[in-house]
């Protein structure tokens, strides 16, 4: 690669250098032989430039195996180290504002850098360029070794990846210009938005070609939720992004709906970019992932085939939840804060099937870091998708709505359960992606685990208490029916609980740190000179599925 | 059970049978639930008032949608006894009728703005968008003093209502050739406006933002703050007493 730049740059110095010559020549003759030289060094800059083998320079780059291998993984492994940036900006992002609510004077008096431009930035960069990079990795990962069938149309595979980054980059830098909806989790306007279309179009095109020429007869439980969380995704994208653009050279557009209705569309979207793109799609991760690692078949079949069904039937209704006593008609309320309560069933049972894989094998928590990761992913699964219900009920959320238990219970659900089964995702894909007998240390993961698992109990907890606080010093009377608490006397009341939750997001960015450096020593090829995990004996007749026994 | 899974067997080896039966199930929430707000008459009932938004309130709430207040602000008061008193009436469908895009809000860092029209001077607004903590020391609001700097810029306001009639806002043919005009009228207490009052009842034209040399975003988002929540006159539809 050094002789390439060296070439290619040694070119267009001789380029710019007969260019000068030219225009500054003092007669005819001698510009038109410098422009002629100059053509001459162009055509020798695209030759140098258009024959180099850049994919090999990616490897080299990424330290890539030159194997080709039997599965098209270079999408996955650039969709690995874009999971990383992506989430390590969006991480440091959220520890930024959230100290911006605790010290107002790190909004630093630019309009570039206030709360209200920032905020967008940290949602958009967890969920879609986080989470989305890793959604995009592991199904391209998942797919091909499930259908025993190389990526279909590898050329367009790349322009996903590709097309993604492109979109985040635009969204992430219109956030900072204020180029922005306003509408939650779908702030990128109208000609990001189409361009996203395009590229998800081609993703459902990439990942359907794979299965549709499989090897195998059977679709893997894993590609079922991957397959609803594309298609369902697009479906949302498309319906919730319709807006009237004021002119086609401009940012600005006007959304096709207004008031009630876009606000019911909005949140039919905003609570299914949960309910597919977190939910779903992290679930088609844990059906390959957890089986896996824990080297045990899923629980139940059976399970997995009741809970996929009721769970995409069900998800759809929740939105209204969050426009409880809102102008929106009573009965929207009520049907969406049925459906959420139904909704727990469902996502139990992803629970249970997920964790009970884990039968015959839970020595492994002890022995094995990156399932204690994917057990706490599922803890935290459990424990979100059973508060979401809660505070779905119409009396829990006129306390909970507006307030910061909201927060905490997304981010109890985007730390606890997104970040947790991609960290432990990533953990299994990247000693195979790049060819390495095995991590780099795999006491730095148990370190990673630890600081994350601290950080999201600080983080929910803090929420939990600043929330029900709120609720209740809002809505408090005094003996004299009159309201006791002005609203900047609970801002005031919150520094303490914010403080708590910033700590709570550096222990956690400090894991992801611990998490990169490890990755990149793996890449490396290095293996960390460390003490073993564990000394437990292994008894190898010990370590077998229980067997179902009929009741006497 | 066996039969539900031996059935199943033929949807999970069939990608096209797989896809179509999911998008169906996803789909019917959707129809059920969003659908029906589009053609039943009560879901927004009619309330005399309110209006579209001039020019200059417009471009102010452009700013307010560009500046992402949302994250922090709600625009929905609820039906509460502590809600009605700290904030106001509660609010109807109907008030955010011409709202493109709703800004009700899910967080409330900051209070309820739906009624925040009235309640405070001009001044007040000024200084606390360039220095929130100078009026309110608790305050955790960023401070948005290069409002009062930058002209207001809002490119072709025509364009902005005719792309807003698109939508649905009744803006009258008038009324978007005007927009230019209108938006200028409406912070100069000097301009003739008996017509642009016509066009918008109740509409509040002075110099919003303290400075009469320059109209600034400053000047739109103030105008466009002090006039939420006031389009409807609460007091004229007291409670009646129903006849039993």
């Amino acid at each position: 690669m050094d002789s390439l730049l060296g070439k290619a740059g040694g070119w267009l110095a001789l380029v710019f250098l007969s260019f000068i010559a030219m225009v500054m020549a003092a007669d005819g003759g001698f510009a038109v032989h410098m422009g002629i030289i100059m053509t001459a060094c162009l055509i020798a800059l695209w030759v140098t430039i258009s024959k180099a083998d850049y994919a090999a320079i990616g490897r080299g780059i990424l330290r890539a195996p030159a194997d080709p291998g039997k599965y098209d993984d270079d999408p996955v492994r650039w969709g690995v180290i874009a999971t990383l940036f992506w989430g390590m900006a969006g991480f440091a992002v959220g520890l930024y504002i959230a100290l911006q609510l605790a010290f107002p004077v790190l909004n630093l008096g630019l309009e570039y850098t206030t709360f209200g431009r920032l905020r967008p930035l940290h949602t958009s960069a967890v969920i879609f360029a986080f989470g989305g990079n890793a959604l995009i990795a592991t199904s391209f990962y998942v797919v091909q070794r499930t259908c025993r069938a190389r990526l279909a149309f590898p050329r367009l595979a790349r322009f996903v990846f590709w097309g993604y980054q492109l979109f985040i980059v635009l969204a992430a830098t219109g956030y900072l210009m204020g180029v922005t909806q306003s509408r939650e989790y779908a702030e990128p306007e109208w000609y990001v938005d189409l361009w996203l279309t395009i590229v998800w179009v081609s993703y459902a095109v990439v990942y359907i070609g794979t299965i549709v020429k499989r090897s195998e007869p059977h679709i893997y439980v894993a590609n079922w939720f991957f397959l609803s969380f594309i298609l369902t995704v697009a479906m949302l994208h498309v319906v919730n992004g319709l807006t009237i653009p004021v002119s086609l050279l401009g940012a600005k557009s006007y959304s096709a709906f207004s008031g009630v209705q876009d606000a019911l569309t909005q949140w039919w979207y905003g609570h299914n970019a949960v309910g597919f793109f977190l939910t779903a799609g992290f679930l088609g991760m844990m059906y390959y992932f957890v089986p896996k690692q824990a080297e045990r078949p899923v629980y139940s079949y059976r399970l997995s085939i009741i809970h996929f069904w009721s769970l995409i039937f069900l998800y759809i209704w929740a939105g209204p939840h969050h426009l409880h006593y809102t102008a929106l008609p009573d009965w929207a309320q009520t049907l969406g804060m049925v459906f959420s309560i139904v909704l727990w069933m469902p996502s139990w049972g992803g629970m249970i099937n997920g964790l009970m894989t884990l039968n015959g094998a839970w020595d492994k928590i002890r022995t094995d870091p990156i399932i204690r990761m994917m057990v706490l992913a599922l803890a935290f699964y459990g424990m979100s998708t059973f508060e979401g219900p809660m505070m779905s009920i119409k009396a829990v959320n006129s306390l909970s709505h507006y307030t910061d238990w909201t927060i905490g219970h997304v981010h109890s659900g985007a730390l606890g359960w997104n970040g947790m089964i991609t960290f432990a995702a990533l953990y299994y894909m990247v000693p195979r992606l790049w060819g390495h007998p095995r991590l780099y240390s795999l006491r730095m993961v148990n370190w990673h685990f630890w600081l994350a698992t601290i950080g999201i109990v600080l983080y929910a907890a803090s929420m939990w208490v600043a929330g029900i606080m709120q609720g209740l010093m809002w809505r408090e009377y005094g003996d004299d029916g009159y309201l006791v608490y002005a609203f900047s006397e609970v801002v005031s009341a919150m520094f303490p609980m914010y403080m708590i939750r910033a700590t709570g997001g550096l222990l956690y960015l400090a894991g992801a740190v611990v998490m990169v450096y490890n990755v990149w020593m793996t890449l490396a090829g290095r293996v960390r000179d460390e003490k073993p995990m564990t000394q437990t004996p292994y008894d190898e007749a010990a370590d077998k599925p229980l067997v179902a026994a009929p009741a006497e | 059970m066996t039969t539900l899974t031996q059935k199943h067997k033929k949807i999970e080896r069939n990608i096209t049978l797989l896809a179509v039966l999911a998008l169906v199930t996803v789909m019917i929430g959707g129809i059920v639930e969003i659908a029906p707000l589009f053609w039943i008459d009560n879901t927004v009932e009619e309330v005399e008032g309110v209006r579209p938004y001039t020019p200059l309130e417009q471009a102010g709430r452009n700013i307010y949608v560009r500046e992402g207040c949302y994250t922090c602000h709600s625009q929905m008061i609820r039906p509460f006894r502590d809600e009605v008193e700290r904030y106001g009436h509660y609010s109807l469908a109907a008030e955010s009728m011409y709202d493109h895009p709703f800004q009700w809000g899910s967080k409330r860092t900051g209070p309820d703005l739906a009624r925040v029209g009235g309640r405070y001077s001009d001044e007040w607004h000024v200084q606390h968008l360039k220095d929130p903590r100078a009026v309110v020391p608790e305050s955790i609001m960023p401070p948005y003093a290069f409002l009062a700097e930058k002209e207001l810029e809002p490119g072709d306001m025509s364009a902005h209502l005719r792309a807003l009639t698109r939508v649905g806002v009744p803006y009258s043919e008038e009324a978007i050739e005007k927009a230019n005009e209108d938006l200028l009228t409406q912070a100069d207490p000097m301009a003739s406006s008996a017509e642009f009052e016509k066009r918008y009842p109740k509409v509040q034209i002075r110099d919003f933002d303290g400075n009469p040399d320059k109209l600034t975003e400053m000047d739109a988002l103030v105008a466009y703050l002090q006039m939420i929540g006031t389009l409807v006159d609460f007091e004229a539809g007291e409670a009646q007493e129903q006849a039993r």
